[in-house]
């Protein structure tokens, strides 16, 4: 069983990756573009066949190591 | 007094660090310990914990994360917990908020830059014995040498921080963006700070400045029968 981790800064937490990347599309001539958030996506495999129990333990993985909640959110998808 | 320093796959300040505890505390006999990552204890004594600068274990995922989840860092747990005192700079603030022993995040410079410079701070409190031989509102220069040295609090947290005297030093001119100007906090039983700025060098006249000295002189004075009640 596998799954995908998206790890976010949560919103009201600046960006500067994501504003310079933004900047940088500005300059390309994507006018269009408001604006840019920049994350991570993790993918874990795991032993685990009872995709309950999976997400759970990921979501436990998540909160003691693979995101920062004091400023980051996470997304868990198993796949 | 007894400082044991923590050494990562990465840690680039740890024998500075070892360099100015033991010319600070050369007259009272100061003793130094380098704690490998893998140690799950700490040596019998242990007065300070110091979590030294650098880049463990490479950054990776984010900074301090994967050390703060290292064996040594169960035992500064444990340290902290039972009235230790602990420092940490630079890398080694970003492993005290990852551990939790801190509040806060350290974030991307806000102007992306690796910032390597000598910085004015202001001491914004005298009540930790980190800052006991300065005074409130000295000036002291520190250099600085970080990519993700942009501290972040919430507003309630930072309420919190300022309302209990834990902001122990802020920038003159804030040069990545931190909350309140925050170079420094304290913790709750202010035995524990975090910096991002490196006193430990400014701690030799020949390299660069002397301003930090006057921390590593406080903390030669801990003593374990002092740590009771300090």
């Amino acid at each position: 069983m596998k799954a995908r981790v998206f790890v976010m800064l949560k919103n009201g937490v600046l960006d500067p990756q994501g504003e310079a990347v933004r900047h940088a599309l500005g300059t390309l001539g994507f006018d269009s573009v408001q604006g840019v958030r920049q994350g991570k996506v993790i993918e874990l495999e795991l032993d685990e066949t009872d995709a309950a129990l999976a997400e759970a333990q990921v979501g436990e993985m998540c909160e003691k190591l693979l995101a920062n909640t004091v400023i980051e959110s996470y997304r868990v998808e198993m796949i | 007094m007894h400082a044991a320093i923590l050494v990562f796959p990465g840690s680039n300040c740890d024998r500075d660090l070892k360099v100015a505890f033991e010319a600070a505390g050369a007259a009272e006999g100061v003793k130094v310990s380098m704690i490998w990552h893998k140690d799950q204890e700490l040596p019998d004594g242990v007065d300070i914990v110091a979590v030294p600068g650098g880049f463990s274990f490479g950054d990776y995922l984010r900074c301090g994360a994967i050390a703060a989840n290292s064996p040594v860092s169960e035992a500064l747990r444990k340290h902290v917990a039972r009235g230790g005192y602990a420092l940490g700079i630079c890398n080694g603030f970003q492993v005290l908020t990852e551990t939790g022993l801190l509040p806060g995040a350290l974030r991307r410079n806000a102007d992306q830059k690796f910032t390597c410079k000598t910085v004015a701070l202001d001491v914004a409190t005298q009540n930790s014995v980190f800052t006991s031989e300065y005074s409130v509102g000295q000036r002291i220069n520190t250099p600085i040498a970080n990519h993700d040295g942009n501290y972040f609090v919430d507003a309630d947290t930072l309420a919190q921080l300022r309302a209990e005297d834990r902001i122990a030093f802020t920038y003159v001119d804030n040069p990545n963006g931190s909350v309140g100007d925050i170079a420094g906090v304290l913790s709750a039983n202010r035995r524990v700070l975090g910096m991002m700025p490196h006193p430990e060098r400014a701690a030799d006249a020949a390299l660069g400045g002397t301003d930090g000295v006057a921390m590593f002189r406080a903390l030669s004075g801990l003593a374990a029968g002092v740590m009771a009640t300090a």
